[in-house]
């Protein structure tokens, strides 16, 4: 039965980090090809490896049940962290659960229009993978992107002001909750399934230009169905594209559990001819070394890898869904209770004596009372004018425009103004 | 004079409508109602009752289904989560999981897989999350289903109804917010309807059921929750409405505004708020169907009133609104008294923040200072 699950790994059982333990090294391969589960509290490192300084290395053991593969020899079951490194972690998982939970918030004082998807819960799977690849690295993904825009340098004012609808928010009010963009960031896309063969195409990009980056398309258990993602796979192996295909799994699609939507709900499998890579997804240390060897090998020429990230999310698929009618409250309690991926790694640094419960609470309070002073410069900030200027603007590229487009009424019919063209600078080259 | 009006289009048109512009007669094919009352839109007060649009699609499609059983419903969230927009709501429970199919999110697939049943022989309705992932799937609607009875020399039909939501919602932002009935109304081999009332939800989407060709119901999120009279005859399980005719809302004899979905409403605002400021009576018609498209109806009107305006909330670029106005220009083009106009959506991707939203639609005041310029008020 086990075999089932990582094939390769049963002839082939070698371990790509050569410095890992003995311990990891002689470990019966059977061991390691465990189920992957959602504990966030199942890493270990020894107290008395872990050094005093913030910024020294030290090796943190995953469980044997961080990672599943398929058609892959497993990654290392090690992580080479620093204990500054941790409570960044940390930090930033706390800073986007509270920057979700004023969304929440201002949503419920109608003050966020539309549609708003929170990550609550899957905080470890854009914080892990931030902490696992460059700034020069690619990631684009759906609608549930706030936690990505955010890692991916986004401000909490900017995201906020966008959900608000104000100028300054990180679309300028044009975009939305679903559609937020930033450095390596390709939003923010609102059609499921559309962004996988599109984040391909950023990895045919980067090795048509010799870049060795990776690209993670990220997307959900949902969308993992739609046709477009099996074309996708099929170009990136053909063409031995630099992308990481990566589902997140939360189990469910709107208010469809993956088993009554999938006909092969381990997603991490569904790459046929990619090798795949189920990682406990709550467990924020086992994503950033998922992500750290994806990189590896995606820059070693290997080609594309397909990743499923096992989450949960907390909350209602969206804002307007209460998220009870199609799950248990029981359900959702136990994740909440012992699953949680910010109570998970607390437990670790605590236990490894990274940092005091002083210290954790302090970090909590400056994630805090950062976001929350973030989030009232966001509700300060102004809406756009009301102006044609400003709703025909960035149409197409500035100086580039037809001349005219029309309005309600031809009164309305928008002029552009001569200019020269002004193509902005894409985020990618940074 | 006479002579060179006899010329025009629409005096061959007033002359021998059905001829010049036949339209399918539904009754042929399945006729289970009498056409004399297809004409009877207004039934006594006393019997009618209110009915959200939500509901009245609801009970078209439960209507439907009990009387053939080759009508289903397939589609994302239909069954257990009552449907997206609770369109479904019920349907489930009582049509059970062979009739009322939670598909995978993969429109594509799952358009395509219900074009296969139609074409061997169910009826299947087909329903979009909202258009706007129907667009995954438009090859599907387009290609197998409204070519295939004439690609295959009427050999093969293909009875399906797409339905869902069209149009901007509020606050959705660019890519849940397009309008998608110019798309569609430009196709030969479809039926495209959009709904305004309850009434009509119930009338086109039973027409549409039972229709044996495609038929692409549009409907609308932001009407699915208001209340309409629904007549005692609307009431009843064999109500549908003919395509292909228009309704007047609102009779008039100054301008003619010929509007569809939630437009009209915005229309009928709008000439209520012309009455009481100009003392003219703007005569609403609403399209109800878009393809085919009631020209008849249209130029009566415009002979009447001498004066034709277009709404739609659609992009305005060869749009509803554009085929509206060179249809007046065809055949009506002699009875204007001044160049006819439209009114729609800016062309513009929906934006987010709402004072930007409320610039690039359509709004009550905005179409009736238009109608007001146009009859020079
Ligand atoms: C093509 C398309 N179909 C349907 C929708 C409506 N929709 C939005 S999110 C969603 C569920 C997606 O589930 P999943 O991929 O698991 O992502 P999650 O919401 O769980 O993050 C659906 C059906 C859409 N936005 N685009
Ligand atoms: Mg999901």
């Amino acid at each position: 039965m086990l075999s089932k699950f990582a094939p390769r790994a049963f002839t082939a059982p070698v371990r790509y980090n050569a410095g890992a333990p003995l311990r990891a090294a002689f470990r019966p391969v059977m061991v390691a090809r465990r189920t992957v589960t959602t504990d966030a509290a199942s890493s270990h490192a020894d107290k008395e490896d872990v050094p005093d300084s913030d910024d020294a290395p030290f090796q943190v053991k995953l469980s044997d049940e961080a990672f599943e593969t398929y058609e892959l020899d497993p990654p290392p079951y090690t992580l080479d962290t620093t204990k500054g490194e941790l409570k960044k972690m940390y930090y930033d998982m706390v800073a986007v659960r509270r920057m979700e939970m004023a969304a929440d918030r201002l949503y419920k004082e109608k003050k966020v229009r539309g549609f708003c998807h929170l990550s609550t819960g899957q905080e470890a799977v854009a914080v892990g993978i931030e902490h696992g690849i460059e700034k020069t690295d690619h990631i684009i993904t759906a609608y549930r992107c706030h936690g990505f825009a955010m890692m991916r340098g986004g401000s909490v004012r900017s995201i906020i002001g966008e959900l608000l609808g104000r100028r300054e928010g990180i679309a300028h009010g044009k975009g939305g909750s679903m559609h937020m963009f930033s450095t390596g960031f390709y939003g923010g896309n609102g059609i499921v399934g559309a962004q996988v063969p599109v984040g391909a195409g950023i990895g045919f990009a980067d090795q048509y230009l010799g870049k060795s980056s990776v690209t993670l398309s990220l997307y959900g258990d949902g969308a993992s169905n739609q046709g477009q993602v099996f074309e996708a796979f099929n170009m990136a192996k053909l063409w031995n594209l630099p992308v990481i295909f990566a589902c997140e799994n939360n189990k469910y699609g709107m208010g469809t559990a993956s088993a009554r939507s999938s006909a092969l709900p381990e997603y991490y499998k569904r790459g046929q001819f990619i090798p795949g890579l189920k990682i406990n997804g709550m467990d924020v240390l086992a994503v950033k070394a998922a992500a750290e060897f994806g990189k590896q090998w995606c820059a070693a020429g290997k080609g594309p890898l397909v990743y499923e990230f096992v989450t949960y999310r907390y909350g209602g698929h969206s804002m307007s869904d209460p998220g009870t009618t199609y799950r248990t409250r029981e359900e959702i309690q136990r994740m909440r209770s012992t699953n949680d991926p910010i109570a998970g790694l607390k437990l670790k640094i605590l236990e490894w004596e990274v940092a005091s419960e002083e210290e954790l609470k302090a970090i909590d309070r400056k994630a805090r009372e950062h976001v929350d002073e973030e989030v009232a410069a966001a509700e300060a900030m102004e809406a756009p004018h009301a102006t044609q200027e400003v709703l025909y603007e960035d149409i197409y590229v500035r100086g580039s425009e037809p001349e005219f487009l029309r309005g309600r009424t031809p009164e309305e019919n928008f002029y552009y103004p001569e200019r020269p063209v002004q193509v902005p600078k894409s985020p990618a080259q940074t | 004079m006479v002579g060179s009006r006899v010329l025009r289009p629409a005096a061959q048109l007033l002359r021998s409508s059905p001829s010049v512009l036949p339209r399918c007669s539904f009754q042929k094919v399945t006729a289970p109602v009498a056409a004399s009352r297809w004409r009877r839109t207004y039934a006594s007060p006393s019997g009618s009752k209110e009915m959200t649009v939500r509901d009245a699609l609801n009970e078209a499609m439960a209507e439907e289904m009990e009387k053939n059983s080759k009508v289903f419903v397939l589609g994302e969230e239909v069954g257990q989560y009552n449907g997206a927009y609770k369109v479904t709501k019920g349907l489930l429970d009582r049509f059970g999981e062979k009739r009322v199919i939670d598909s995978p999110i993969t429109e594509s697939g799952f358009c395509g897989l219900t074009v296969g049943a139609a074409l061997a022989g169910l009826h299947p309705i087909c329903e979009f999350m909202t258009f706007n992932f129907a667009m995954q799937a438009i090859d599907q609607i387009i290609n197998s289903a409204a070519k295939t009875h004439y690609m295959s020399g009427g050999i093969q039909p293909c009875n399906i109804t797409f339905r869902g939501p069209n149009g901007f919602a509020s606050g959705v932002g660019a890519q849940h917010s397009q309008d998608y009935s110019a798309w569609y109304g430009s196709i030969p081999g479809l039926k495209v309807v959009a709904p305004y009332s309850a009434e009509d939800a119930k009338g086109l989407l039973k027409a549409a059921i039972r229709d044996p060709n495609p038929v692409v119901v549009l409907e609308n999120e932001l009407l699915y929750g208001l209340s309409f009279p629904m007549s005692e005859e609307a009431q009843s399980d064999e109500f549908v409405l003919p395509f292909g005719k228009a309704k007047i809302e609102r009779p008039g004899k100054d301008l003619t505004m010929v509007t569809l979905s939630r437009c009209v409403g915005q229309c009928l605002v709008a000439a209520e708020m012309l009455k009481s400021k100009y003392g003219v009576e703007a005569e609403v018609i609403n399209l109800r169907s878009v393809k085919p498209l009631d020209v008849e109806a249209i130029i009566k009107s415009v002979k009447k009133t001498g004066h034709m305006m277009a709404v739609e909330s659609g992009f305005p670029s060869f749009g509803v609104g554009a085929e509206l106005i060179a249809l007046t220009a065809e055949y009506a083009f002699d009875y204007l008294e001044a160049p006819p106009v439209r009114v729609t959506g800016a062309e513009v991707p929906t934006p987010y923040a709402q004072c930007l939203e409320e610039m690039s639609f359509p709004s009550e005041q905005l179409i009736a200072d238009y109608a007001a310029k146009l009859l020079r008020l």
